[in-house]
């Protein structure tokens, strides 16, 4: 069954029309069916931008974002962000010439990386709630905490599903479902880099005017 | 096979089938861009040399820019034949996020704008 699955999707010549080809392979099909989630993903956050958006000046006599915020900080928070991306570009790359070592290597840096961007999200987060800025304290803050919150969640998720990634790795290899399933996961941490640009450029330096 | 050689040596879609130090090449290109692009959208946030008024346009088209840095050289969104499909609902996807912020932005502003009752108003409101 396997077998025949795998002649129906053996890729046809490049320089067939579209139309001869045939069907997509399974490399490209479940790319496209990650893809369409990575959007709908986006959407939900577009939800809470709009939210943040209609009640950024909601502060009902609290403190404002320019208050708040740290810039220096946010600068280390996207510069942890965009060095993973780079180093799960780094572990595609290893992906392709099956490099176990280096796939280690690279997700490790990833993750490592990804933890530094939480550790930072979660000191700044502390630092408010200390301060009496919780989410409750101005409908401002709500929405800030839940934007800025759903993308810290998205990237421990991340991280988790990178340790398991490693773990399939070591115990089954480069089959080609694990091989899917990391490319998958780099278009992920890709997706949560493009999402934290509108927050960094939205939350962070849109109060600075 | 050779067919398939020759014919992805000449008719290569970007983005598509390439060796390994040419994509280490494109994620390097699109890391310094990246890294340019989040240096100007912070250095933009707090210098004066730009009309203040003008600052948010600005930070807008950097962040817009740096997105599409990301799609092509993180993501790979080319014009190949492999990611027409994913081109296409990337467009209503951006359709369906704009639709939802700037609608929502539109109409809370609207509102805003509606409810807002001077005092003789609210008086009659409030059966005061």
């Amino acid at each position: 069954m396997s077998a025949a699955v795998d002649v129906a999707h053996a890729e046809a010549p490049e320089g067939a029309p579209l139309s001869q080809r045939g069907p997509a392979p399974t490399r490209v099909v479940a790319a496209f069916g990650f893809w369409l989630f990575l959007l709908s993903d986006i959407i939900l956050f577009a939800a809470l931008f709009a939210a943040y958006a209609v009640l950024a000046g909601s502060t009902n006599g609290g403190p404002s974002g320019a208050e708040l915020f740290n810039k220096r900080h946010v600068l280390y928070e996207t510069g942890c962000l965009l060095a993973s991306s780079f180093t799960c570009g780094m572990m595609m790359i290893a992906m392709d010439t099956r490099s176990t070592r280096l796939i280690y290597l690279g997700s490790l840096i990833t993750a490592g990386l990804g933890a530094l961007f939480l550790s930072l999200e979660f000191s700044e987060f502390a630092d408010m709630i200390r301060g009496g800025n919780g989410p409750t304290r101005s409908a401002f803050l709500s929405a800030f905490f839940a934007l800025v919150g759903t993308h810290g969640i998205h990237v421990t998720v991340g991280i988790g599903w990178l340790a398991m990634m490693v773990g399939q790795v070591a115990t089954i290899g480069f089959a080609p479902m694990v091989v899917r399933r990391l490319f998958c996961f780099s278009l992920f941490w890709h997706a949560l880099d493009i999402v934290w640009i509108g927050i960094f450029t939205v939350v962070y330096l849109g109060v600075y005017r | 096979m050779s067919v398939e050689v020759e014919a992805s040596d000449t008719d290569r879609a970007p983005g598509s089938h390439r060796s390994s130090r040419d994509r280490l090449r494109s994620y390097l290109v699109g890391l310094v861009l990246a890294m340019v692009l989040t240096a100007a959208s912070f250095a933009a946030s707090s210098s004066n040399l730009v009309w203040s008024p003008g600052t948010p346009v600005l930070l807008a088209v950097l962040a817009i820019a740096q997105m599409g840095v990301h799609l092509v050289f993180f993501l790979h969104i080319s014009s190949a034949p492999d990611s027409t499909n994913n081109v296409l609902s990337l467009a209503f996807g951006i359709f369906v996020v704009g639709l939802l912020i700037f609608g929502s932005m539109i109409i809370m502003a609207n509102l805003n704008q509606n409810m807002t009752l001077n005092d003789q108003m609210l008086d009659m409101h409030l059966q005061r």
